[in-house]
């Protein structure tokens, strides 16, 4: 696929490296040429100098020929015309811009082709404010990826001695519990002297203390799943109540805002260095939100606002090493848990396994909208897991038996690469591509309620399954694929 | 001094302005032939003389109005046309026979046009017609405020306009602009105006009142001034749908008349429901009402309904700053009239025809002593003062407190000069209390039952000058006499 990147900033750095180890053809254009000399030094793909608004650069990064186009520039302006000019000039045919403004989500005569012409408008920091509060929601999940609009879910929890579930096989687990639909995909061990390694899952797999397990469960059964493994007492988490975020950017005043409204429910605490930026956050966010003014690794100040009693420490500085340190001595100091916003891959691999419960890659949450554009078939969720190196997989199932390889085949019968699983299966859902954007609540009155199925070797697949893939490396992405993939040549 | 010709040329401008106002008690008079027409001829030729001389020795001194010369103005002018006001009552008594000192009329102008409502006359019944809606009718004419009308009608002022705005109009924030031009925002402020005092005198019509008494106790009603042409004020017509109607109408002007004019434009009311000081307005004054009511009926002053209504329209008209009286409240509990006439001092909101403290004022400032209690407990929390979703700068609320300073530095001083003529010390607080706050009866001497004659010259001289700091809010006032205003 040709792939044209506009911006080669934080977000598109992390666009292109996600997307070039996928054999993509990618051109990056950015103003900057000493970032992009670094860029191209890095990975594989073209940089072009010069302005994403001006034709003759669209043209000369070739785009021409260019399947997708993704416009993260710093400015909204940049990406929205970008987008225009790739419609009129290039008729690129699937164009994406990073959008910080809020106003032109919901106005289709905006965004259509009428408009700016954009096919998808992405906000990272909107979708990674969207994933904090799923984690916050969730509190003892380390990751919580939704599937099939949040009605199964890919969760991932630190197993802890004492648990009910821990110490023992996976298939005395089935047994215990047959009629909760859930399943456990992958366990990364903790070994002393080297990375996590994975562990595949089978029936005999036990699940030890201090393993990383992943599972994939409907999303009425999660809170359950978390506690079994997690909780010795088996009951469910105490609900997330007092919060302080560290640090006052984009990512902070959203979540703060939107925590904020549901003021009954958390007691939310920001702080912020800047004492100019102070001001502008206390004006906007609602008056329950508390604004504190100060260093976000001033112990003194951590102490004085109580830190000892908060249920979630969130560090969120652009500064990698500020968040480390301060969410650090959050913990050190009595947080109940602490995230740590970090985009330097190597910090992130160090701070694996430390006291920060939760290390998250702000490109993370946003890559899996992205990534689903990329990929062949009719993907709808990819969610890129363990700093990219796993995937987890939404992909419906198209054709009949004569066109598709997997319509009405058994399970068992699949040719699955080893170490690969189906998770589950999503049954039922409306069908977005006959019925076109249909209003989702119409579509559930017509349609059977959709069910959360957990594939036995000997359940058949049906097309418009929504079938989810857990796989623990992504050259096995391709394979799975060209499984599901609609062949022509079967007409 | 030069600098200030300038003002004196518009002053002349404004003055012969002032002067064609006495054309409404000249018609009446004709029209009633009560035989005094030629007084209000006569004061208006002597106004607009003087006017008229002003404006052509200083005509040569055409430049933008600075800000300073906004204040100078706003002091020149409320000094000088409660003298034009005076001329007819003074030249009146003396022809009918009744005649008035100058310290009184002067009292009286202007205690009408800063729509205080306490008066030095009685009589009133036997009075001409012509006399009577003289003296409510300034009350009009202050209500909205004098420069704000010269700003409608005056273009030619340009940006000396906002200056003269600026000036004249009460409360903490006065640089919004409703509109583009400010004439424009001054033309709006007095449609909103013109609007409530058409439905007001149609109600009271309707509801029983000859149309003259309609008209005179409009324009008292909706400036929130509170003269009445009957020496029982309103309790002359014992009517309890006319004290529901006046009760409306003085809630309606107690709010700020911006939000009418915003809500009227775009046809949305929902913004105004939610405004923070219109909310705090109607729950004082109302509430102060209930309070009362309850007052009256739980202490047997009054059956419950007697109790409703006298509460009511007594606590809401003085605490409007209107200062109607229905009955002589200060025979009931001696919480209910101290309370009405604290209240005077706060509840009427920014930007309507009431006087005082000012709603928005004290919200900023409860909401300050908030943010120092939290800032005890969190030394580090940014917490910045806000009124709905607006941030108040605090450039604002420092301008407050020094005028809430000024304003208890006024109240204190002048009451202690009163108590240095011997008069006694609750009728001293109470009288300087309701002349800043331009409420009108006090307590003591001068409850609703009785009036401000039985006060020495002098002491009428210091209700003067409390009634004008009051109405032009103080600070602008007190700045002429301060060095740093003439030094250049």
């Amino acid at each position: 696929m040709k792939i044209i990147i506009l911006g080669a900033g934080r977000v598109g750095q992390s666009v292109a490296d996600s997307l070039v180890s996928e054999r993509n053809d990618i051109t990056v254009i950015d103003t900057d040429a000493a970032r992009l000399r670094d860029l191209e030094s890095r990975f594989d793909l073209r940089g072009v100098v010069g302005s994403g608004i001006e034709p003759t650069v669209l043209a000369e990064a070739g785009a021409h020929d260019t399947d997708l186009l993704i416009a993260c520039a710093a400015q909204d302006e940049t990406n929205l015309v970008c987008c225009k000019i790739a419609q009129l000039m290039f008729n690129i045919p699937t164009r994406i811009a990073r959008v910080r403004s809020t106003g032109f989500k919901d106005e289709a005569r905006l965004v259509g082709p009428e408009g700016f012409a954009v096919d998808r408008i992405i906000c990272p920091e909107e979708s990674l404010t969207r994933y904090i509060g799923k984690l916050i929601d969730y509190p003892e999940a380390m990751q919580v990826r939704e599937f099939a609009g949040g009605r199964a879910c890919l969760v991932s929890v630190r197993a802890r001695q004492g648990a009910p579930m821990v110490s023992h096989t996976i298939a005395e687990l089935r047994e215990s519990t047959p009629d909760v639909a859930m399943r456990l995909v992958a366990i990364y061990r903790r070994f002393s002297d080297e990375p996590d390694r994975f562990v595949a899952c089978s029936g005999e797999t036990r699940i030890e203390p201090g393993d990383e397990v992943f599972v994939l469960a409907a999303q009425e059964n999660i809170a359950h799943v978390l506690s079994t493994l997690h909780r010795r007492d088996a009951r469910a988490a105490p609900p997330v109540r007092r919060i302080m975020i560290a640090g006052g950017g984009h990512v902070g005043l959203r979540l703060a805002h939107q925590l904020g409204l549901q003021a009954g429910r958390f007691h939310v605490k920001i702080i912020e260095e800047d004492p100019q930026r102070c001001v502008e956050l206390a004006s906007q966010l609602p008056p329950d939100v508390m604004v504190l003014q100060g260093d976000t690794t001033d112990e003194d100040l951590l102490g004085d606002e109580g830190v000892e009693e908060l249920d979630l420490f969130l560090a969120l500085t652009d500064d990698d090493e500020d968040n480390i340190m301060s969410s650090l001595l959050a913990k050190r100091m009595g947080a109940t848990r602490v995230l740590a916003l970090i985009n330097r891959r190597s910090y992130a691999d160090l701070m694996h396994g430390t006291e920060i419960d939760i290390a998250l890659s702000p490109a993370q949450a946003m890559l899996g909208e992205l990534l689903a554009y990329v990929r062949q078939g009719d993907v709808q969720a990819v969610h890129s897991l363990r700093r990219g190196v796993a995937e987890a997989l939404e992909i419906v199932v198209r054709g009949d038996r004569k066109s598709s390889r997997v319509v009405g085949r058994k399970v068992s019968e699949l040719p699955l690469p080893r170490d690969v699983h189906i998770g589950l299966i999503v049954r039922g859902l409306p069908d977005a591509q006959s019925s076109g954007a249909v209003d989702a609540n119409d579509a559930d009155a017509a349609a059977p309620q959709p069910e959360v199925i957990i594939p036995r070797s000997s359940t058949v697949l049906e097309s418009n399954d929504h079938v989810v893939f857990f796989l623990p490396h992504k050259r096995l992405v391709r394979e799975v694929e060209k499984l599901f993939r609609v062949s022509a040549t079967f007409f | 001094m030069v600098d200030m010709f300038p003002v004196l040329r518009v002053l002349g401008m404004l003055v012969m302005i002032f002067a064609s106002t006495l054309l409404l008690p000249m018609g009446v008079s004709w029209w009633t032939r009560d035989g005094i027409w030629f007084v209000y001829l006569m004061s208006m030729g002597a106004t607009v003389s003087v006017g008229a001389w002003l404006w052509w020795s200083f005509r040569v001194f055409r430049r933008e109005l600075q800000p300073r010369h906004g204040v100078m103005l706003v002091s020149l002018v409320w000094l000088l046309l409660p003298l034009s006001a005076a001329l007819p009552l003074m030249l009146a008594g003396h022809y009918l026979g009744r005649p008035m000192t100058f310290t009184h009329a002067y009292f009286e102008a202007v205690s009408g046009l800063t729509t205080t409502g306490s008066t030095v006359m009685s009589g009133l019944d036997a009075l001409p017609m012509s006399v009577n809606m003289w003296r409510t009718f300034l009350q009009w004419v202050g209500g909205m405020g004098i420069l704000i009308l010269a700003v409608a009608v005056l273009p030619l002022l340009g940006v000396g306009g906002s200056q003269l705005f600026k000036a004249e109009a009460a409360g903490p924030v006065k640089d919004a602009k409703l509109t583009p031009r400010m004439t424009g925002t001054a033309k709006g402020l007095w449609g909103v105006y013109a609007v409530f005092s058409l439905a007001c005198t149609a109600a009271y019509w309707a509801g029983g009142m000859s149309l003259p008494d309609a008209v005179m106790h409009m324009f008292t009603t909706v400036s929130l001034g509170g003269l009445s042409p009957y020496d029982a004020s309103f309790g002359e017509f014992q009517s309890p749908l006319l004290e529901a109607i006046a009760v409306a109408f003085m809630l309606v002007a107690s709010c700020n008349f911006a939000l009418y004019f915003v809500a009227l434009r775009k046809g949305d009311w929902r913004g105004f429901w939610r405004d923070p000081e219109l909310r705090a307005t109607l729950g004082a004054l109302i509430g102060g009402g209930a309070v009362v009511s309850l007052l009256l009926w739980a202490k047997g002053v009054y059956a419950p309904l007697d109790a409703l209504r006298h509460g009511m329209f007594n606590t809401i008209s003085l605490a409007s700053t209107t200062g109607y009286a229905t009955v002589d409240y200060l025979a009931w509990p001696v919480f209910a009239p101290v309370l009405m006439l604290l209240l005077s001092g706060v509840a009427t909101s920014a930007g309507s025809t009431g006087c005082g403290i000012k709603m928005v004022r004290m919200l900023i400032l409860v909401k300050q002593a908030r943010r120092e209690m939290t800032r005890l407990v969190h030394p580090r929390a940014v917490q910045p003062v806000r009124l709905g979703d607006a941030v108040v700068d605090n450039r604002v609320i420092f301008s407050v407190l020094a005028f809430m300073l000024v304003y208890g530095a006024t109240i204190i001083g002048l009451s202690m000069v009163l108590l240095l003529t011997d008069l006694d010390p609750v009728t001293a607080f109470s009288v300087v209390l309701a002349s800043v706050n331009c409420a009108g009866p006090g307590l003591g001497s001068v409850g609703p039952a009785s009036n401000y004659a039985v006060l020495t010259d002098f002491q009428l001289w210091i209700c003067t000058l409390a009634m004008l700091l009051g109405r032009l809010e103080i600070l602008s006032f007190l700045a002429i006499l301060t060095p740093a205003f003439w030094r250049r």
